[in-house]
């Protein structure tokens, strides 16, 4: 029996004045949501999926409003209410949970008061009872010592706990729809894995109807029953995860399925059918076997860079209490004697949750950072012992480079795409020649499939993808012999990012380069690398191909790391 | 290459006030160049008969306590009022933009010493101490300008200082010494380009405060001695005659120094959305 | 206890800042080109009287052993004699210092009473008339000489409408001060049950004190609007409203607790402002506090006093600071002790 729908949105439309003129953001939307049903509301970045919910609560930035189409719940038209019987609405029967969940508490209030604050207002308690309440409410969402975490503030609690806390204050008057924008986004991934399950729970024990808004389309195909795909503002399908997933109808959901990197088999399953990789000669072979038989001819050759328990420690703060008894902290430890080989040509992928050194490795190998101790042998050089600032200048900088993380970030604002490229060629190549310089940008542009017509552009100008081009052919611009790359795609749209990591898998092959891949993404990582090594705390507590480490891992932690990436379609036949 | 100026006119064209602004400043500046030279008296030419006149057709402001004329004093006292201002800003921001830069940049002693010297500045209420400064080195105008540049330094300091922080440790900076560049070309090549925008913001904003101070100082006798013309010395003069009625030797100077940092104040937030819309106050 | 150890902390880094201000105030009138003891010794001395005085001062000693003595003098509160009337320093500043406190006082008071309630409305209002009267307000209010300001006031009250006394110092010439108890003529004449002076005082103060007042509204006014604004725009305001808060509670308990923190911060930037200021309006309305007495001290190139009068100002300004951030550490949960 199909139950009676309880949010039924038809062709609504959302306008935003800018100075640019009026904006369409959402045009045309139409969903429906029954009691028990979870629905993904899926959609890159511009998709409108958050602006369709914000406009559904009536808590639109002043410059939205909805234009035409009506949102209807239990018979109510949310389009056209009034703000009084919104605002008992809200909270009470819809609430709606954002990302960045520390932001999303008010500092200077204990969490339990926000809880209190909740419950008094929709008179689900008096001020006697609601501390009470909400120690409850901390206790349904899996908050060990609920009575003590009431007066904390947001700044003591981990985000994970933080979510958590943001769940209680929706869920705490116990509504019949839960939204969640992007809840997950920001956490690390078995945090991830708790708040979603937590969510599903929680929503099922109450019969509550939930809209979850992601980019992540395997999030959505493994807790939702139904999925309705945004782009640009329009709804372009919608249907079941099965459907979905194998029976794409438009072009953008088949894109939207083929980039997302859980049970690809290599990185051109990645590309949807109309993208054509970077280069059609010299076709790409990022097939794992092939890797894995030409990995082991390279391990013959003497490695490219070596680490022997390499080590960085941070000093601590003295607090009053060690001020007072006379004592120094302990320093913390980010990384903790790690040691490993990069052989030439090979793909090293260093995974880790966040806050396990990883990052902090990949800077002191590039020698942005100084080690407190141990060596790195690059080329048969000890360059660790060299400093920083020297390091800058030498000869070896040329042949290890690194790719950042934030395109955006990883640019000079003020510097022209061309210039960007140009720079290590001037410095570090020490080429004075200006038409051979633009003779090797243009070369490089090339190499990285970045139109020539783009390089006299500023980076606010250019897309992400394009940006990150920018910083690829920037680094590939010395020839280096290692390319560390932190998070190349993190910031990227996932179909950008399918192009991406095709284009690097096919310069690593072309260029003869070994990488250094740093993520927390591991199914990028099992696409991209051959062998894996994966960091907590500061070691190295598992290594092997990847191959191996994925299908057969041996450390609990690595099981529930991996684990904890979302199971796109489990148990569908394919 | 036309964007910026296109941004600059829809700037102007949607803000009619910070058009105002600019044309003022571009009046001002003309004054201050051409003032002397084209105002109908002698600005120290006293005519004692002719004192204390109320504004009339020949004294467009009146005459003052010696039948000065008070219209070519306030038009000439232009020049001197936005030497004094200019060129102390100019100090502050050259050596407070270089010292919080660098201060920024390295971190560690150099940070904690100019903090210290920073700190130690605004320890003081900042009008009282470039009183004492002036005081103890002496009372004329150059040392009106250095007491001025010297309370002003911290403004330009913290913010150059804040702002190269911020972007210390971003990724281009990082691929920056990648490619090879050294610190210091990193630093005054690279990363204060990037923060000369909100440094302008800062200096306009800073412009009509350190006006107010140099017209403060000069109020209460220091720096600028008679028969100068300059806005708060004349405002001084003027004050003892607001009491019997004649108004007209306090008003005049005194609208001129108002209008002067209300341009600077209006061109600041000019800048300011010019440079960082999202910022608007 | 973390609090107040907090406040511990926060106690002894005033004492670096205070050392500075010593060495400043030293440097300004011993390490300067030229010769102090002429200063000291005031223009009509002679070169007879300056020895003396050069000796006195041991101004013929080492820098260091000038300084030792300049601190040990300090500590028993031997701030130097006036030139002009042969009076310790220190004891004529604190007998000014009332008259100072006092006007500053009531001017911040009426200043913090308008500009934080305008901030506020300003930023709910957004964009509507309240909005525009505070944008204005701030604009004209950032750009006033403070002497100009004063001057206007004075003309239009006591000059046009003969509504204001004359601006010629505390209380009328007509009436005797009160019985010093504190030194503020606002509560030794009530304290006194002396009423007509009380409100003479009163109404001596009115005009002065407005003046100051408008001067430190703007910055205040500024700060409280922008700070609210970023209060009201933040995402846990979001949240509030999606969990179906009500106005009022999100504004009270929720925006404004928030945007109060960065005003407090702004107080001590205000305060430098207001001392400075008070300066500039003792002189226009005669008011016999220890600016105008800096004010002739100058005049006269009175040393000394001048000397006295820097120390006296930065130390008060030390001690409001100081206030501030004691009133800060106490309300703003998150504040640690940092390295």
């Amino acid at each position: 029996m199909i139950s009676h729908p309880i949010l039924s949105v038809r062709n609504l439309s959302v306008e935003f004045r800018t100075r640019q003129g009026t904006v369409n953001a959402v045009n045309d939307v139409s969903l429906t949501l029954r009691k028990g049903q979870t629905v993904a509301i899926v959609g890159e970045s511009g998709s409108g999926k958050s602006v369709t919910s914000y406009a559904v609560m009536r808590i639109l930035d002043r410059a939205g409003h909805i234009s035409s189409g009506s949102a209807e719940f239990s018979g109510i038209r949310l389009d056209q209410a009034p703000e009084s019987q919104l605002k008992d609405l809200r909270g009470r029967e819809i609430s709606m949970i954002f990302q960045n969940p520390r932001a999303a508490l008010n500092p200077i209030r204990p969490v339990g008061q926000q809880i209190a604050d909740v419950l008094i207002e929709h008179s689900q308690a008096t001020r006697a009872t609601a501390r009470e309440k909400a120690i409850e409410a901390l206790r349904r969402v899996r908050i060990g010592n609920p009575e003590e975490r009431f007066s904390a503030y947001p700044f003591e609690l981990s985000g994970g706990m933080c979510q958590r806390v943001v769940i209680a204050m929706a869920l705490a008057c116990n509504p019949q729809i839960l939204i969640a924008d992007e809840p997950t986004t920001g956490l690390d991934v078995t945090t991830q894995r708790a708040v979603m399950d937590l969510i599903r729970d929680l929503t099922k024990s109450n019969g509550m109807a939930s809209i979850l808004i992601t980019h992540d389309l395997g999030l959505a195909g493994e807790y939702c029953d139904n999925i309705v795909v945004m782009e640009r503002g329009r709804v372009v399908e919608s249907g079941t995860p099965h459907e979905l997933f194998l029976h794409p109808r438009h072009p953008y959901t088949r894109r939207l399925v083929k980039a997302t990197p859980h049970h690809a088999e290599n990185l051109k399953a990645l590309l949807a059918d109309t993208v054509s990789p970077v280069r059609e000669i010299d076709s790409v072979t990022s097939e794992r076997s092939d890797s894995h038989q030409s990995g082991f001819a390279r391990e013959v050759s003497p490695p490219v860079l070596e680490v022997i328990d390499l080590r960085k420690e941070f000093p601590r703060a003295r607090t009053m209490r060690d001020w007072m008894r006379g004592e120094k902290p302990p320093p913390f430890v980010a990384v903790d004697s790690i040691s490993f080989k990069i052989f030439p040509g090979e793909s090293i992928g260093l995974v880790g949750e966040s806050g396990c050194g990883k990052s902090t490795t990949s800077a002191m190998i590039a020698r942005l950072l100084d080690p407190s101790a141990g060596s790195i042998w690059f080329r048969g050089k000890d360059i660790s012992l060299f400093k920083t600032s020297e390091f800058a200048q030498g000869m070896l900088r040329a042949k290890l480079q690194m790719v950042f993380q934030d395109p955006t970030e990883s640019l000079n604002p003020r510097t022209t795409a061309e210039q960007a490229i140009a720079d290590p060629l001037i410095h570090l190549l020490q080429i004075t020649d200006r038409r051979e310089i633009r003779t090797r940008v243009k070369a490089l542009a090339d190499q990285v499939g970045l139109e020539p017509a783009l390089l006299p552009r500023l980076p606010h100008q250019l897309s992400g993808g394009q940006k990150a081009r920018v910083g690829i052919a920037r680094a590939l611009a010395s020839a280096p012999d290692l390319l560390i790359l932190d998070e190349p795609t993190a910031a990227l749209d996932v179909s950008v990012q399918a192009v991406v990591l095709n284009l690097l898998a096919d310069l690593k092959e072309r260029l003869g380069m070994a990488y250094l891949f740093v993520s927390h993404d591991l199914e990028v990582v099992r696409l991209l690398c051959d062998r894996v090594l994966v960091m907590r705390g500061g070691r190295i507590i598992e290594a092997g191909p990847t191959k191996q480490v994925f299908d057969n891992p041996r450390e609990e932690y690595t099981r529930e790391l991996l684990a904890a990436a979302p199971r796109f379609l489990d148990g569908v036949p394919q | 290459m036309a964007k910026p100026l296109a941004h600059l006119r829809y700037v102007m064209a949607s803000n009619p006030v910070t058009f105002l602004a600019f044309t003022l400043f571009g009046l001002m500046v003309f004054l201050g160049i051409f003032g002397p030279w084209i105002v109908p008296y002698d600005p120290l030419a006293s005519t004692p008969t002719a004192a204390l006149k109320p504004p009339s057709w020949q004294h467009w402001f009146g005459t003052d306590q010696v039948g000065r004329d008070v219209f070519s004093r306030v038009i000439t006292a232009t020049r001197l009022d936005l030497l004094i201002s200019v060129s102390a800003v100019a100090m502050s921001f050259v050596i407070g933009g270089a010292l919080g830069a660098l201060s920024g940049f390295l971190g560690g002693w150099t940070d904690r010493i100019l903090g210290r010297i920073l700190d130690t500045i605004m320890a003081f209420p900042l009008f009282v101490l470039a009183m004492g400064i002036v005081a103890a080195s002496g009372n004329t105008v150059e040392n009106v300008v250095l007491a001025t540049a010297i309370i002003n330094l911290p403004f330009y300091a913290r913010v150059a200082r804040a702002e190269v922080a911020t972007r210390r440790h971003a990724g281009w900076v990082q691929a920056a010494k990648l490619a090879g560049n050294s610190d210091l070309i990193i630093l005054f090549g690279r990363i204060v380009p990037n923060i000369l925008p909100p440094m302008m913001v800062q200096i306009s904003l800073n412009m009509g405060w350190a006006i107010l101070n140099a017209a403060g100082l000069s109020f209460i006798g220091l720096g600028v001695r008679p028969p100068t013309p300059e806005w708060g010395i004349m405002v001084a003069e003027g004050a003892s005659y607001i009491v019997s009625g004649e108004w007209w030797l306090a008003l005049f100077p005194g609208l001129a120094l108002m209008t002067a940092v209300f341009t600077f104040n209006l061109m600041g937030d000019g800048m300011r959305d010019l440079v960082d819309p999202a910022r608007r106050t | 206890m973390t609090r107040l150890f907090v406040l511990l902390s926060r106690l002894s880094q005033a004492v670096p800042t205070i050392f500075g201000i010593l060495v400043v105030t030293f440097v300004m009138t011993r390490a300067l080109p030229g010769d102090p003891a002429a200063f000291f010794a005031g223009p009509a001395a002679t070169p007879e009287s300056i020895a003396e005085i050069r000796a006195r001062l041991g101004l013929d000693r080492p820098l260091l052993h000038q300084f030792s003595t300049y601190l040990s003098d300090l500590a028993k509160g031997n701030l130097g004699e006036s030139i002009s009337t042969g009076q310790p320093v220190i004891q004529e500043l604190a007998q000014r210092l009332p008259a100072s406190l006092e006007l500053t006082i009531v001017a911040l008071g009426l200043s913090i009473a308008v500009a934080i309630p305008l901030g506020i409305l300003a930023a709910i209002y957004q964009d509507t008339w309240i909005d525009q009267l505070c944008r204005f307000t701030v604009t004209a209010g950032v750009s006033l000489p403070t002497f100009f300001t004063g001057l206007v006031l004075v003309y239009v009250f006591y000059f046009l409408l003969g509504l204001a006394p004359t601006p010629l110092g505390r209380i009328d010439i007509m009436f005797v001060p009160p019985p010093h108890v504190t030194g503020f003529y606002l509560i030794d004449a009530p304290l006194a049950r002396d009423w007509p002076t009380a409100w003479s005082a009163v109404k001596q103060l009115i005009l002065p004190a407005t003046t100051l007042a408008l001067f430190t509204l703007a910055p205040l006014a500024r700060m409280t609007r922008a700070s609210m604004l970023q209060a009201l725009g933040a995402e846990y305001i979001r949240t509030a409203r999606a969990c179906g808060l009500g106005p009022r509670k999100i504004l009270i308990s929720y925006a404004l607790r928030n945007a109060l923190l960065p005003v407090v911060t702004t107080l001590g930037m205000v305060f430098s402002f207001a001392l400075g200021a008070n300066v500039l309006v003792e002189k226009v309305f005669s008011w016999p506090g220890i600016g105008s007495y800096a004010i002739e001290a100058l005049v006269v190139s009175d040393y000394a006093a001048v000397q006295g009068f820097v120390l006296a100002m930065a130390i008060l300004f030390v001690a409001l600071n100081l206030l501030v951030d004691m009133i800060y550490t106490i309300i703003d949960p998150r504040v640690k002790i940092d390295g």
